[in-house]
């Protein structure tokens, strides 16, 4: 017989139906908000009280797709921010984990609260006070601006994240490759990295994700010259064009859905993964 | 190298970068919302924002709805992610596949939740349409207001979609770490369902919970785009009025502005104290 972990429970009568009713409705509920934009993505009309659109047509995909629409550039920009963004937090990230990760000193705690910080104090309560240095320094509207100022809430989560991996990590074995003569670039590029790999995989997963969802801080620091996805969605949604913000909601969700499929085998029971994409 | 040397360098330039961006940040904050502003030529030093804002009705109407959408955000969340974290730690067909669904839900931003809940339940939404359908209401003005709404019911339903799986996720983590199934130990005891749960689960569980909840509340308490996006203009959530007050024509609303985002950062810090006191250790292996 198989033996489960001891945290299934084992259920001889499967769920009663209370229970498959609530699972139901919960599941639809995750799903619901979802779907209108899907379809309003390829409606032609959608007036009151109709439950389905009455005409439908790609219109709002081939404007979001055209070359002369903002929306492209717009993808793009997001996409650079939120991968130099992703990439300075491991290159600044991981060393400060593998310090937390694996050494005890004095001070620690100290260190370890400043990092954790940032991921919980909303970003608007920084970004304010930030503004007008960004403002003299000329980063206040410029992509740079935007993607050091997202660093506020991607780097501390990468070193949590990085910390919680060192934390379940022997160094012994780097010592032992070192003695049989392997350098250091061989010695991480053999020996560390296949041991960090699914932790550095998610970190960088959500710290890509907790980048690419930014909205204020790229609205304050950007100053509406650094037009990234979540902004273009905004204005799109508030001026009432339905069609064109779920052409672009779908867009904006992709990167996300496409990263997890990739990474769900790695995921299960991370608690340290989970704690900071209440940013996103 | 001396260990200490090497422990320094490898958390310099993370610890540097935190300080000066985010402690930078607040510190700047403070600085201006006491009415030291050198760029903008105003360098006296006083009150007189914290004392505008806390005699302003607008600023308390704001605050008071701030807190009603964290707080009860955060309790909704709570209670439906642990249901559905013990249902997921049950074998059943289709678990898989549900937690899929929570994991996809994690990264869906939440600007996109808060246009699908104005799809759904505006009044020409789907839910308004629906209503029309089975002779409930004649037109949309009759389907009762849940988003632009003064209760905020509209921001409510979407922090709650997106913090269920959230707070779902954890605590099913929280569970797998247990090593052993003290549930068993209490129920071959005598202990009903009920009181396995309330006696023994939970208490094993709730600091992972309250840490959740603490992260959910902060969130809630300070994001800009979801009440931005779903809210009255009146009273607006206080990300949103110190936004607008910030980006006033009116250079002397800044301070106000500047006060108004220490609120929420005091408010966050009360957030990260209890969570550094229910974890303990703020990194856990």
């Amino acid at each position: 017989m198989k033996q489960e972990p001891p945290h299934i429970v084992r259920s001889k009568n499967g769920l009663s139906p209370l229970v498959w009713l609530s699972l139901t409705l919960l599941v639809t509920w995750l799903v619901l908000p979802l779907i209108p934009l899907a379809v309003w993505s390829v409606s032609r009309s959608w007036f009151f009280p109709d439950i389905a659109p009455s005409a439908y047509s790609l219109r709002a995909w081939e404007y979001v797709l055209s070359p002369t629409s903002e929306v492209l550039p717009a993808l793009g920009t997001t996409l650079i921010i939120a991968l130099g963004a992703t990439f300075l937090s491991i290159l600044i990230g991981l060393p400060a984990g593998r310090a937390l990760g694996l050494y005890r000193f004095r001070g620690k705690a100290l260190i370890e609260l400043l990092i954790l910080a940032p991921t919980i104090v909303p970003g608007i309560a920084v970004a304010l006070g930030l503004h007008v240095v960004f403002l003299k320094a000329g980063l206040a509207g410029t992509m740079i601006g935007v993607l050091v100022v997202h660093l506020i809430p991607t780097l501390p989560y990468m070193v949590l994240v990085m910390a919680g991996v060192f934390a379940n990590y022997n160094p012994e074995a780097e010592a032992q490759a070192r003695s049989l003569g392997a350098n250091r670039v061989q010695t991480f590029r053999y020996v560390t990295l296949p041991a960090i790999l699914p932790g550095l995989l998610i970190g960088s997963l959500f710290a890509f994700l907790v980048s690419w969802s930014q909205y204020i801080l790229t609205l304050l620091i950007g100053g509406g010259r650094v037009v990234t996805l979540p902004l273009l969605l905004f204005n799109f949604a508030s001026a009432g064009r339905n069609d064109i913000t779920g052409a672009i909601g779908m867009i904006y969700i992709l990167p996300g859905m496409i990263l997890l499929i990739f990474a769900a085998r790695y995921m299960s029971g991370r608690n340290q993964a989970y704690t900071a994409t209440g940013q996103i | 190298m001396n260990e200490r040397w090497k422990i320094s360098l490898m958390l310099a330039p993370a610890v540097l970068i935190i300080a000066g961006l985010f402690l930078g940040g607040l510190l700047l904050g403070v600085i201006g919302s006491l009415g030291y502003m050198p760029f903008i030529g105003r360098s006296d030093w006083s009150f007189d924002a914290y004392r505008d804002i806390v005699t302003s009705e607008r600023f308390y109407h704001s605050f008071l709805l701030t807190f009603h959408i964290a707080f009860t955000s955060t309790i909704i969340a709570s209670a439906i992610g642990m249901g559905a974290a013990l249902v997921l730690r049950r074998s059943f067909f289709g678990r898989r596949a549900i937690q899929f669904l929570f994991h996809l839900n994690l990264t869906v931003p939440h600007l996109v939740g808060a246009i699908g809940i104005v799809y759904l339940f505006s009044q020409s939404g789907f839910f308004a349409r629906l209503a029309h359908e089975f002779h409930l209401i004649a037109r949309p003005a009759d389907f009762p207001a849940l988003v632009y709404d003064p209760f905020a019911i509209g921001i409510i339903l979407q922090y709650v979609w997106k913090e269920v799986p959230f707070i779902g996720l954890i605590l099913l983590a929280n569970m797998q770490s247990l090593s052993h199934d003290y549930e068993a130990v209490a129920r071959s005891l005598g202990a009903s369902r009920w009181q396995s749960f309330r006696h023994v689960l939970l208490p094993l569980l709730s600091p992972g919970l309250l840490a959740a909840a603490m992260i959910v509340f902060a969130f809630t308490f300070g994001a800009y785009e979801i009440p931005a996006l779903l809210g009255q203009n009146y009273p607006a959530a206080l990300p949103v009025l110190a936004y607008q007050a910030f980006t006033d024509t009116d250079l002397n609303a800044r301070p106000a502005a500047l006060a108004m985002a220490m609120v929420i950062a005091v408010m966050s810090a009360l957030m990260i104290f209890a969570y550094a006191r229910l974890t303990r250790r703020y990194v856990r292996a």
